[in-house]
């Protein structure tokens, strides 16, 4: 609870920054912000389950390990963002502003009991990533982006909102536990079709916050449009509170009619993987790579949710933690890179701008290459264990076939990560040595040590939540 | 105790090795694997062959799951330790010669890629092990991929992909069987080989077992990375991958396949008989007709492992006991080859047989160790190879006569391949590439001398290690049997 009343103050405070003369106080003003949010988190630590807002936002520790999920890669990705000093254009205090204000949205759709909760944090949040979208301003593909994003996202809005107006005729309530409690009484017959299509509009305008297959057609153009430092946010952390948000919906409401969906997320989850994973073998561009990566990775968290057993709470949170400290290494690194080599004034985020990084920049190399590694499922790494715990998942309730279709799938997978280790560490290339903050490196440094840490030792989570 | 020091010792060398500076990385490389040979040497000692699994140690890692750090030492695992922690000094002084860019890195990649290879064949919980063997393979594809020949990047990454597919397949097995065991789940291997599992079960398991292994060994018709992955490699990274990550594969399947899925094995172990006696011939033949001498080797070394597969499908005490004895000296004699072979590259820059003649006539040493090396190859008498393959050949022929008799063809076609590359390089007229050819150097010879012993301890002896592992292979086809 705490965190979400400390951002949305702070975000006005952010605001008001801005006005100061100084654009230094910005990045550590937020920082320390993230902190405070971060330490405000925990103090409900294993005191939950508690209800707020009558009954409408639920705080348990599910939600506190969600929470501290898009708090630290928050902290990591604003800590990395620089201070947006390098364009004339920008406006810090605003993206500033925006990035905790986001966060806020992030976590109601958490820690949601109640349908109106989560359609407000959907739209805190989208509402935030459609500007931060297209803050590039004179750039067209940003602009095309953001209005890609708005159409689509606005669309799916839609959707989501018909699908609770059924369940709302069907069931006369919003609330969660209102909903299980006719879910679990239906009488066969009854008023179960408006209950199903009501469930099934609601899982479309989630699924396709999430980037899921056949939703995911918006995904490869934003995140490619958008500012690098954008894509992470929306990499890391609308993922992680779409997938939170979708556990806690079909976990809380609906496990007693999982006959009737388990099948529909298995088949979009499968369909995710192929698109993901075939769709990023066939790019060039190492940013657009990752857009698709990020669509594969939803389908491997899918089947966690397919699933819904003993293990796919764990499975859920671990593996939201490791996708996110990888794909915020990935993006750090490729900033870093493509600004140094620019094809005709724009950033270079081709495969071959990596091309012999490791022989000047053998840190940056190693951040790269141990997220690639991690977010290929590697051993030793935390994707291994995500990974893991996802397929277990899946045996615990007996569904293998789609185990084998994801392990099939994350071969695909080594195909692509790889390529860009491969030219980082094997191939010859024009690379300058990169001047790196000590500061940027060192929260690239720390994710990476996260990364591994967890690859050894997968247990420090267990019996958390 | 012993097991973890086992492991840790290689993990502790390697990292000293990387910041060791490029000087003093070979020294403390060697070091380093001279160390972990005495302690494997200690453990050897104090071993006593009756009492099972020894040594071991359990520490809880994913304690929800049931899952831990467990590993530990029987008859088996103690053999191929020791053949890892003999093989690994070899291969860091037979790098000795060669200047890579990069020492430390180059020979840290070495110290890790041991310290997986014993954790492989040590660890006791089925996810410990699978870890270890998707992790040795990263260190050899960077050694492979880094100091490697001109077509390295896209072979490598064949080999890379190729192999991981396989492992990924043993996972899912993994999975559901940790899914088997009953009450609150475990992952300790003893505990699978208590499952009783349906025969369909039983084929699917064996299936996604053999792939994985079959890969890694490799056998026909898996094969297809693992030639040009040996040529392209640097000397070092083929001899880790032929001399010791191959034993991963047959170790797999002693471990594995056999005692979880009996039955698995008997309705499907004919088809997987069938395709290793194909390797054998297939490997002999096209062997022969090679010019190129580490492609003709790695040809030699695919033919040889599907002698070993052939003797676990065939489930006997002959069959495992041949196998292990074989894979000792398989990977004593390949590493011996794969050295001269160096050796003789490096001073003549070709590798092709066409272009090679009459080495001997400089060289009495070199001469006389390659022979010794490549009589072990083809199984002569009083020599490393014959015991295995006399234990392997009798166990395929109580198996299926007629397969048996084909499998027997390859000590002919051996000795046609292995005779043909000493003829065509060491005697004939002397071509131009060999002018100025000098012997060994002591460092070279450093390097041979422990193996030609080797060669001769185990054709005389082979005792010394069969009754290590008797006990233990008796025990698993005690398991087999019920």
């Amino acid at each position: 609870m705490y965190p979400i009343i400390l951002l949305s103050v702070l975000g006005v405070v952010t605001l008001f920054l801005g006005f100061s003369k100084s654009k230094n106080i910005l990045l550590p003003a937020t920082l320390l912000f993230l902190i405070i949010a971060l330490i405000g988190n925990f103090i409900e630590w294993n005191k939950g389950p508690l209800l707020y807002f009558y009954d409408m936002f639920r705080v348990d520790n599910l939600t506190l390990s969600f929470n501290g999920i898009i708090l630290l890669s928050a902290f990591m990705i604003v800590a990395i963002s620089g201070g947006f000093q390098d364009n004339a254009d920008s406006e810090p205090a605003e993206y500033y502003g925006l990035m905790l204000f986001s966060l806020v949205g992030a976590m109601m759709m958490i820690g949601f009991e109640h349908m109106i909760m989560l359609f407000i944090g959907v739209e805190i949040l989208s509402v935030a990533m459609y500007v931060l979208t297209g803050s590039n301003k004179r750039n067209l593909r940003s602009n095309e982006a953001a209005l890609k994003y708005f159409l689509m996202g606005a669309f799916a809005t839609g959707f989501m909102l018909f699908g609770m107006t059924l369940l709302y005729g069907a069931t006369g309530s919003f609330e969660l536990s209102q909903i299980q409690g006719f879910a679990s009484n239906m009488q066969p017959g009854s008023q179960s079709y408006i209950l199903y299509a009501g469930l099934l509009l609601l899982l479309i305008g989630m699924l396709f916050k999430v980037s899921a297959a056949p939703f995911h057609f918006w995904t490869p153009d934003v995140y490619e449009g958008a500012p690098t430092i954008f894509t992470t946010f929306m990499s890391t952390i609308v993922k992680t509170a779409g997938f939170a948000a979708l556990f806690r919906l079909l976990n809380t409401s609906f496990t007693n009619i999982y006959s009737f969906w388990w099948i529909i997320i298995a088949l979009i989850a499968v369909l995710t993987l192929l698109v993901g994973n075939i769709g990023a073998t066939s790019q060039n561009s190492f940013k657009r790579m990752l857009a698709y990566s990020g669509i594969s990775h939803a389908g491997y968290l899918l089947i966690a949710l397919t699933a819904l057993s003993r293990p796919s709470e764990n499975a859920i949170v671990f593996y939201s933690l490791a996708y996110s400290l990888s794909t915020i290494c990935a993006f750090g690194v490729l900033m870093l890179v493509s600004k140094e080599k620019t094809i005709e004034g724009q950033p270079n985020e081709h495969y071959d701008a990596f091309n012999g990084l490791a022989k000047q920049n053998p840190v940056l190399a190693f951040v790269l290459a141990v997220s690639m590694l991690s977010l290929a499922g590697i051993p030793l790494t935390a994707g291994f264990w995500g990974k893991f715990f996802i397929f277990t998942s899946a045996a615990e309730r007996g569904i293998m076939w789609i185990t084998v279709i994801a392990v099939l799938m994350s071969t695909v997978g080594i195909y692509y990560y790889f390529r860009v280790i491969i030219a980082s560490y094997l191939r010859e290339g024009n690379m300058i040595k990169i001047r790196i903050a000590p500061f940027y490196q060192v929260i690239l440094l720390i994710a990476t040590f996260l990364t591994i840490l967890f690859g050894l030792a997968p247990g420090i989570f267990d019996n958390l939540i | 105790m012993l097991t973890l020091l086992l492991i840790l010792l290689p993990v502790i060398a390697a990292v000293i090795t990387l910041f060791s500076g490029e000087r003093l990385a070979k020294t403390v490389a060697l070091i380093g694997g001279l160390a972990t040979l005495g302690l494997a040497v200690v453990t050897w000692l104090q071993f006593d062959p009756a009492a099972g699994t020894q040594f071991g140690f359990k520490y809880a890692w994913v304690s929800s799951g049931g899952i831990s750090f467990a590993a530990g030492l029987d008859g088996i695992s103690l053999v191929l330790v020791l053949l890892t922690t003999f093989l690994t000094p070899l291969i860091v002084l037979s790098a000795f010669k060669h200047d890579y860019k990069k020492p430390a890195s180059f020979y840290a990649l070495i110290l890790f890629m041991e310290a997986a290879l014993i954790g492989v064949f040590t660890a006791t919980d089925a996810f410990l092990f699978y870890l270890f063997f998707e992790a040795a393979l990263i260190p050899v594809y960077f050694l492979a991929a880094i100091w490697g020949g001109e077509n390295r990047i896209k072979v490598t990454f064949k080999f890379f992909i190729y192999t991981i597919f396989g492992s990924l397949f043993m996972m899912v097995a993994l999975v559901y069987l940790y899914y088997q065991t009953p009450g609150t789940h475990t992952s300790e291997i003893t505990a699978f080989y208590q499952l009783q599992l349906s025969p369909q079960t039983q084929g699917f398991i064996f299936w996604a077992f053999f792939i994985a292994f079959a890969i890694k060994m490799p056998l026909f018709p898996f094969h297809t990375w693992q030639p040009d992955t040996y040529t392209e490699s640097p000397t070092a990274a083929t001899m880790l991958l032929s001399g010791i990550m191959l034993k991963m594969g047959v170790y797999g399947l002693i471990r594995f396949l056999l005692p979880i899925v009996p039955q698995g094995m008997e309705s499907w172990g004919l088809m997987a008989m069938i395709l290793s006696v194909i390797g054998i011939i297939y490997g002999s033949i096209i062997a022969i007709q090679q010019s190129d001498m580490k492609r003709l080797i790695a040809y030699s070394s695919f033919a040889h492992v599907g002698l070993m597969a052939a003797g676990v499908f065939s489930y006997s005490v002959n069959g495992l006991q041949g196998a292990l004895i074989q894979m000792l000296a398989h990977g004593i004699n390949v590493i011996g080859l794969f050295f001269i072979i160096d050796i003789i590259y490096s001073r003549t820059k070709t590798r092709f047989l066409d272009q090679l003649g009459g080495i001997s006539q400089s060289t009495p040493h070199l001469s006389i160790y390659f022979m010794i090396l490549l009589l072990g190859s083809v199984a002569l008498p009083l020599t490393n190879g014959f015991v295995g393959e006399f234990l392997l050949l009798s166990s395929v022929f109580h198996y299926d006569g007629w397969l048996g008799a084909i499998a027997g063809l390859t000590i002919i076609l051996g000795s046609v391949y292995m005779l043909r590359l000493f003829q065509k390089s060491m005697f004939g007229p002397r071509s131009k590439w060999v002018e100025g050819f000098q012997d060994l150097t002591a460092s070279e010879s450093a390097v041979l001398l422990p193996l030609v012993i080797m060669v001769f301890w185990i054709g005389i002896y082979p005792n010394t290690f069969l009754k290590l592992t008797e006990p233990a292979v008796s025990q698993l086809l005690q398991l087999v049997n019920n």
